[in-house]
């Protein structure tokens, strides 16, 4: 063998952001043929390290290896030629491209892109049978599904001749079914000596998958192990730099009357598509229920319709002693005042207005209350006073009304909102993506706070594409896929496996357990 | 009979001629905005090589140099709208009205400084200008009913920049669809992080995209003033450059399709001087105006979504921003 045994070698490689340093004097080994886990919280500087591996950034200073031989890539060209493919978080694909466009772009043999079509062909039908990724060629990528897509991306990176392929976060838009099925691709390409780095911050995967794992914190390489030699619970304490409790215990739900109940959905997205249809449930006191499903099956319209944004097309919703039908929308101020909060899925578009100040963004929704206004006036010493108290009462940092709501990071953003829909002591909470890209600590911190809420007796309904989050926390769990519910399960007697085929739709129909049935 | 079949041609005729800056502009506008760079600026690139080649055809007495020159002025504003929006990743938009009012301006104030008027360069005389063909074989054809009186008048007579606009269609056509810089042209409109994370430049690709359109916007530039007309005027181009702009939004960015979407607007623009006081039985005088104002009513509605849809590039507009 004349490869090296060293894949890639990081000698105190430094990056910083203005004075942010997103890596500090990271070191990193990668032994060929292996499968190395990196985990760390969101912000740990994973993604930049792996960044500027493939060129997208370069390193302020330190040495990197690839192969023995030193390496300073400018462009993904470079890094491309050295062997290194790599698989993003958000796919780097065009989604009106068919397969074969997208995996030959920037690897064209010449001026004509017929001939480069019929050879990506052979060596893309070659490549399937070795590693077991079949793809169709000649479909447009948009017509994929999110699993097919991120074979396109592995595929690229192999047409490319990568012999390392990084893959950031790849199970993130997965049902756990696909996600076996990459991980049978991992063990695959692990065979022909491909060496794969994984990015993660679940340590399930880490566990499962890998055979050594580095932990990164704050922009630090923390600790280097071998994954037989260690256990999750080491792995998350090395992540945030103290112990956690990984499972929140929490007492038996006392469930009580329906506070909420949908009756026969069906709703139209946005751009007039039906993404909702003959959905009913009902949502106790007392109780979270919890909505999953691989992201985009409905679930973030049937939210929106809940919180007033989008109308009903057919059905209603019975809710608080109202009653909201397609002739009789109610708006979200309306169902506000109702008594029912909302927590968007997407925190930064419909959360907070990133460039008001965090007393204003503590405002939104509310702006309208007696309380704070006089004439047309806004009592602004009263509304930082409220800021301030619910920033302590939900641990917001900093405690400071005035800083602008894009200056806190993710985890205290959303605390900033979850503190602004619970102060107001809603009946019904309705809470999208609650921990999406925050940190373990304030991830405990949100979910004993939801938890809080449901002891105290208001019917809570959960959407979150995190599989663990909705079984850890929900008392029920309703599963969604092409906008139908699949499946309706208590979260006591649920298991991974069980949602995962419901998640596909792919439970025999004799199985499928309804309402009714409960 | 025989009357209204030559009205027809004619007008057919007309139609071809107003075509042709539309077809230019349009196809430069195809490849700005395939790259993911609105071009709004079509207008202001039209005038100013209407200006300059009017300049250079008179000065030099050659229509060749003032094709030269004014190919050359379209690109120079070409790249000062790549420069903002590309480079320093300024709003397209913005950038595109401020290329408007900067030719628009400055081609006032040259004629002032070199020719002393107020908006117009010299007539231009003879073969300063680009003259029209006669294709071999009209004596011939000419013979022939119906076939003859299209082959003469519709078919031959034109100037060569109007044959080399209809044959800029299909080449235009084979460079985005069947060669790799048109693969990376649709990519980079589409999705820039795709072509960047490939190892492509997106702003490379960008700026290449905008020369070729400032070639071809200068091209019809060029016809308007010394080939269709014989000198440049004050504001002479009219609206063509955003009658261009509606073209290729109506056909969907497509060249084929925007060709026959130019050569649709062109007929109207044709006909609206045709039908001109002209009194219509049972429906009286129809107002020129509404005619002219046809391709922006056309193109609002297909903008509304009642005839198809028109999806643009998806970055198109969008600066790059490197991120993660």
């Amino acid at each position: 063998m004349d490869q090296s045994n060293i894949a890639i070698e990081l000698i105190d490689v430094d990056k910083h952001f203005g004075a942010v340093y997103a890596n500090d004097k990271v070191n990193l080994s990668v032994k060929t043929g292996t499968i190395h886990g990196i985990v760390g919280e969101n912000g740990a500087g994973k993604s930049t390290l792996m960044s500027i591996l493939y060129g997208f950034y370069q390193a302020d200073s330190g040495r990197i290896k690839v192969f023995d031989k030193d390496f300073i890539s400018t462009n993904s060209r470079q890094s491309i030629e050295a062997g290194i493919g790599m698989v993003h978080q958000h796919f780097m694909l065009v989604e009106n491209f068919t397969v074969l466009e997208n995996v030959i772009l920037g690897s064209e043999d010449g001026a004509l892109i017929s001939e480069s079509l019929d050879k990506a062909r052979i060596e893309l039908t070659r490549l399937a049978q070795e590693y077991g990724l079949e793809v169709e060629l000649d479909v447009a990528v948009e017509e994929l599904s999110v699993g097919m897509q991120q074979r396109v991306e592995i595929l690229k990176g192999l047409y490319k001749g990568a012999k390392v392929l990084i893959l950031d976060e790849p199970t993130g838009v997965l049902t756990p079914q696909e996600s076996d099925e990459l991980f049978r691709i991992f063990e695959a390409l692990k065979k022909q000596g491909v060496t794969i780095i994984l990015i993660t911050h679940k340590l399930r995967e880490i566990m499962s998958i890998t055979d050594y794992v580095s932990v990164m914190r704050a922009g630090k390489m923390v600790a280097h192990r071998q994954t037989s030699e260690t256990n999750p619970e080491e792995l998350a304490e090395l992540m945030i730099g103290r112990k956690v409790l990984l499972n929140i215990v929490r007492t038996e739900a006392k469930s009580g009357d329906p506070l909420l109940v949908a009756n026969n959905l069906e709703i139209h997205n946005e751009q007039g598509i039906k993404r909702v249809s003959e959905v009913s449930f009902e949502a106790r006191s007392g109780e979270i229920l919890g909505i999953a499903g691989v992201t985009g099956n409905g679930q973030g319209t049937l939210l929106k319709a809940l919180a007033g944004i989008l109308p009903l097309s057919k059905g209603s919703i019975e809710i608080l002693g109202e009653t909201i039908s397609p002739k009789r929308p109610l708006n979200p101020q309306e169902l506000r005042n109702l008594g029912v909060a909302h927590v968007p899925e997407d925190r930064q578009r419909m959360g907070i207005i990133s460039d008001f100040s965090a007393s204003e963004s503590a405002l939104l929704g509310y702006q309208n209350d007696k309380e704070i206004n006089q004439g047309v006036w806004l009592k602004r010493s009263l509304v930082k006073a409220n800021c301030e108290s619910i920033m302590e009462a939900f641990d917001v940092r900093p405690t400071n009304p005035d800083l602008k709501s894009s200056n806190f990071s993710g985890g205290n953003q959303q605390k900033l909102i979850l503190a602004r829909e619970f102060e107001r002591d809603p009946e019904v909470l309705i809470i999208g993506q609650p921990t999406r890209g925050i940190d373990i600590g304030a991830i405990e911190f949100i979910r004993k706070r939801i938890i809080k809420m449901r002891d105290a007796g208001k019917a809570i309904i959960l959407i979150s594409v995190e599989l663990e989050e909705i079984m850890s926390i929900s008392d029920r769990i309703i599963v969604m896929c092409d906008g139908e519910i699949t499946g309706t399960v208590d979260a006591a007697k649920a298991d991974e496996a069980t949602l995962g085929m419901m998640m596909a739709n792919a439970l025999p129909s004799d199985k499928k357990i309804t309402e009714a049935q409960l | 009979m025989s009357d209204l079949f030559l009205t027809t041609v004619l007008t057919f005729d007309a139609s071809v001629r107003v075509c042709i800056p539309l077809i230019f502009a349009s196809m430069a506008g195809l490849f700005a905005e395939r790259s993911g760079v609105v071009d709004i600026g079509l207008e202001g690139k039209l005038l100013m090589s209407a200006f300059i080649a009017a300049s250079a055809a008179s000065v030099f007495g050659s229509p060749w140099l003032g094709l030269i020159a004014g190919m050359f002025a379209s690109s120079v504003l070409a790249m000062i709208h790549g420069f903002a929006s590309i480079t320093y990743k300024g709003n397209q938009i913005v950038s595109g009205v401020a290329i408007n009012i900067l030719a628009s301006g400055l081609t006032m104030i040259l004629t002032l400084a070199w020719f002393k008027s107020g908006g117009i360069t010299p007539t231009l005389q003879g073969n300063e200008r680009f003259l029209s063909i006669t294709l071999p074989g009209v004596d011939i054809i000419d013979h022939i009913p119906i076939l003859g009186v299209i082959y003469r008048e519709l078919i031959s007579g034109h100037n060569i920049l109007v044959y080399l606009a209809f044959a800029i269609v299909p080449l235009v056509w084979w460079v985005v669809y069947r060669t790799r810089f048109g693969l990376r042209l649709r990519a980079v409109g589409e999705n820039p992080k795709a072509v960047d994370t490939a190892g492509l430049s997106v702003e490379g690709l960008r700026y290449k995209a905008l020369l070729i359109g400032g070639i071809l916007c200068g091209i019809g530039g060029v016809y308007i003033a010394t080939a269709y007309n014989a000198q440049f005027t004050k504001e002479m181009t009219a609206g063509q450059g955003f009658i261009a702009l509606a073209a290729l939004i109506f056909g969907k960015w497509h060249p084929y399709k925007v060709l026959a979407a130019c050569f649709l607007f062109a007929f109207l623009q044709a006909l609206a001087i045709r039908l001109q006081g002209v009194v219509i039985p049972g429906i009286g005088e129809i107002p020129v105006q509404l005619i002219e104002a046809t391709p922006y009513i056309l193109t609002v509605i297909l903008l509304a979504g009642f005839i198809g849809k028109a999806i643009p590039p998806k970055a198109s507009a969008q600066p790059y921003i490197k991120e993660l």
